[in-house]
């Protein structure tokens, strides 16, 4: 592992120092796969329709908060502009996938196909982040924040000017993801199994959600993702051991304006019908409370973290626990919502800044300390044991973590 | 020319409770190099609070006045003291997140409390009251604003550069480690930065509500606008922020005024995003503002 970095095109070279990274490298992982399989399964088979919902918007919630996370966990950069690239994926989505307009007064559309507006949601928002990307990151810290911030205004000025596109103030409908004949829309067979939408849309978006995860753990073994931590952690570090800040910061806010615009686009897909006003600054500061509450720098953080800020509420209304909306103040299920997230922030910035996962890991160490001080039945011995690490290729999940930090 | 006099006019009382937001706001920072997003919501508390004390409790103007300021320093306090002086050392994404949290918490609290629906501003003055000068119509709100915010920047101004712990906070700015070795008491510091802070805000608050006539838990969202001031000003500037917001204030309602003869072309509510515009047009120029000092990062 000490064999100074050549210009690595990354994989290929560690591939010939070490075994290559894989994706079930043991037991255990063989282990977890099967039980969140079947775990997914009898959800699957036995939930409700309105359990789908919930579970569906958490999924895309956790892609929007995977996108956050690349760019503030890994990267270290204040974003709350993540509202205003979900709403460019799914404008784009709408704009290429929505129905041919009838009246001039409808919004445009193509009627093409989800092949094609889902990757292109991801693209436009991307370069669309590619064209911001050079002024905002000229900026650090709160300044950047407010930037990002600004954006969100700006963008919801334009979507409710540009009515071709998004339906002016009113809003506009949202495609369905339609393969042939098969629509998301209506209850179809599958391998001779009947399905509903809402099991479609879930099969649909956690296959989407399991990809975005896998790649984004990927990238942040990678070079790449090596450099975004080292920017973070400390940018003239970084720049001297040569990494070039920009394009490591260039690089996470173009991906995490892709994730955030295919997110965009299943969230517009999935509700099918948004005005305007939903991508406002709320909604970029749910995902900011999302990434903390669930784990900064951390994909099963992302996940954990929408499942909280994103499920949570949905989970209460669904039990209708507190009396839903009105004005005349008194706690009801919104205002519970905001004051949840609002004191999960404060509560977990506070006492365990690693979020849920922080709170897992510190179990399982604890758990773990109990256990071997039984096994050993007094105080632990202190034994490194070096030998099996001595001719054997080092295995590169384990080396990355302590890479990262240092490099 | 009267109707772009008047325009004038009230973009300067408009500009005057920017200035009055986005003081707050260098104030913190300047002291604890801290932006505090709970601005608008400590505002909001305090306003609604005023608009209570009038309406539900009977109480005179000027108590309530005082009691909603009492609230919102008390509030302010208790946050430096208990929360954010355990954040310091921490990522400024932390610490900005924190403030947002507080932002959330204050805000649903407010509905909580009072519900959704608006509720009257207080006010001490009739509305109608104004006088006409060569076309232009004063109002007699906007004049207290202007007065108001000139007297504060004068007390502020012979605070910072007479007083001792006006001197204290200063030296903090500069140099934390030199205060300290120097026998100042940062908390003391600290706390009297988030004290002013919240003081200025409330009554730009209560300001805004008059003109306004009634208030929702929406309300503190003009705090968001105070950050293009004072991001034009240079966000450790004192003078600068009273600028900047006087800046923003007279563009933001000229567009407004005259915005309906362009419609066609740039769309209907320009002038909501203006600051910000002028903002991102300022970064790119001079990205530690008009009177900021270099030191502020960028790459």
């Amino acid at each position: 592992m000490r064999t100074p970095a050549r210009d690595t095109t990354s994989s290929q070279n560690q591939r010939a120092i070490s075994q290559p990274p894989r994706l079930l490298g043991s037991i255990s992982r063989w282990l977890a796969l099967g039980i969140g399989l079947i775990i997914v399964i009898l959800f699957f088979t036995i939930a409700s329709e309105d359990w789908f919902t919930i579970v569906n918007y958490a999924m895309i919630a956790a892609i929007a908060a995977l996108a956050l996370n690349v760019l503030s966990g890994y990267t270290g950069q204040i974003s709350l502009g993540l509202a205003f690239f979900m709403a460019i994926g799914a404008y784009t989505a709408a704009l290429l996938g929505g129905p041919q307009p009838t009246s001039s007064l409808d919004p445009q559309g193509f009627g093409l196909s989800v092949l094609i507006w889902l990757p292109a949601a991801g693209i436009v928002a991307a370069l669309v982040g590619a064209l911001i990307g050079p002024t905002a990151l000229r900026l650090k810290g709160f300044y950047l924040g407010i930037v990002t911030l600004s954006l969100v205004f700006i963008g919801q000025y334009l979507f409710r000017n540009l009515s071709s596109i998004t339906g002016g103030p009113q809003g506009r409908a949202f495609p369905t993801p339609t393969f042939g004949d098969f629509s998301f829309s209506q209850q179809n067979a599958l391998f001779g199994v009947a399905v509903t939408t809402g099991q479609q849309y879930f099969l649909f978006i956690l296959l989407i959600l399991v990809i975005a995860a896998l790649f984004v753990g990927n990238v942040m073994r990678s070079r790449a993702g090596r450099a975004f931590r080292a920017v973070r952690d400390h940018e003239v570090g970084a720049a001297i051991m040569g990494v070039n800040l920009f394009e490591a910061k260039m690089g996470a806010f173009i991906l995490s304006s892709f994730l955030a615009g295919i997110a965009g686009a299943l969230f517009a897909s999935y509700t099918s019908y948004i005005t305007p006003t939903y991508w406002d600054l709320t909604l970029s500061i749910q995902f900011v409370a999302a990434i903390i509450v669930g784990g900064i720098a951390s994909i099963w953080g992302s996940l954990l973290g929408a499942a909280f800020v994103f499920g949570l509420p949905q989970v209460i209304d669904h039990f209708s626990l507190l009396p839903t909306g009105g004005n005349g103040g008194g706690l009801n299920s919104g205002n519970l919502n905001a004051l949840i997230y609002g004191v999960l922030i404060v509560v977990f910035l506070l006492f365990e800044p690693g979020g849920v996962l922080g709170l897992v890991q510190r179990c399982q160490a604890l758990i773990r300390s109990l256990n071997h001080q039984e096994r050993e039945g007094g105080e632990p011995a202190e034994i490194i044991d070096l030998s099996p690490h001595a001719g054997v290729p080092i295995n590169l999940e384990d080396a990355t973590p302590v890479k990262g930090e240092s490099e | 020319m009267a109707y772009f006099f008047q325009l004038l006019f009230a973009g300067v009382a408009q500009g005057c409770i920017y200035a009055l937001i986005g003081l707050g706001f260098s104030i913190i920072f300047k002291a604890s190099e801290v932006i505090n997003f709970a601005q608008g919501e400590l505002l909001l508390v305090g306003t609604y609070v005023v608009s209570a004390g009038v309406f539900e409790w009977h109480l005179p103007f000027f108590l309530a006045l005082v009691l909603g300021i009492v609230v919102t320093v008390i509030i302010s306090l208790l946050f430096e003291r208990f929360i954010l002086r355990r954040m310091i050392g921490r990522p400024v994404f932390s610490i900005l997140m924190m403030t947002i949290g507080l932002d959330i918490v204050l805000r649903t609290a407010v509905i909580i409390h009072w519900g959704s629906n608006p509720v009257p501003a207080a006010s001490p003055f009739s509305i109608t009251s104004s006088f006409i000068l060569g076309g232009v119509q004063f109002g007699a709100n906007d004049l207290w604003t202007i007065g108001t915010t000139i007297v504060l920047c004068a007390a502020l101004y012979y605070f910072f550069r007479y007083t001792k712990y006006g001197l204290s906070m200063r030296a903090t700015a500069l140099d934390q480690e030199a205060a300290l070795a120097v026998g100042i008491n940062i908390r003391t510091v600290y706390a009297l930065a988030w004290g002013i802070a919240a003081f200025i805000a409330t009554l730009g608050g209560v300001f805004l509500a008059i003109d306004s006539f009634a208030i929702d838990p929406t309300f503190g969202g003009v705090a968001l606008i105070a950050f293009p001031a004072i991001i034009l000003g240079g966000i450790d500037s004192v003078s600068g922020a009273v600028v900047g917001g006087i800046v923003i204030g007279v563009t933001q309602v000229l567009t407004a005024g005259y915005e309906s003869h362009v419609t066609n072309i740039v769309g209907a509510g320009i002038h909501e995003i203006t600051p910000y515009i002028i903002m991102i047009l300022v970064l790119l120029i001079r990205p530690y503002g008009l009177f900021g000092s270099r030191k502020v990062e960028r790459i």
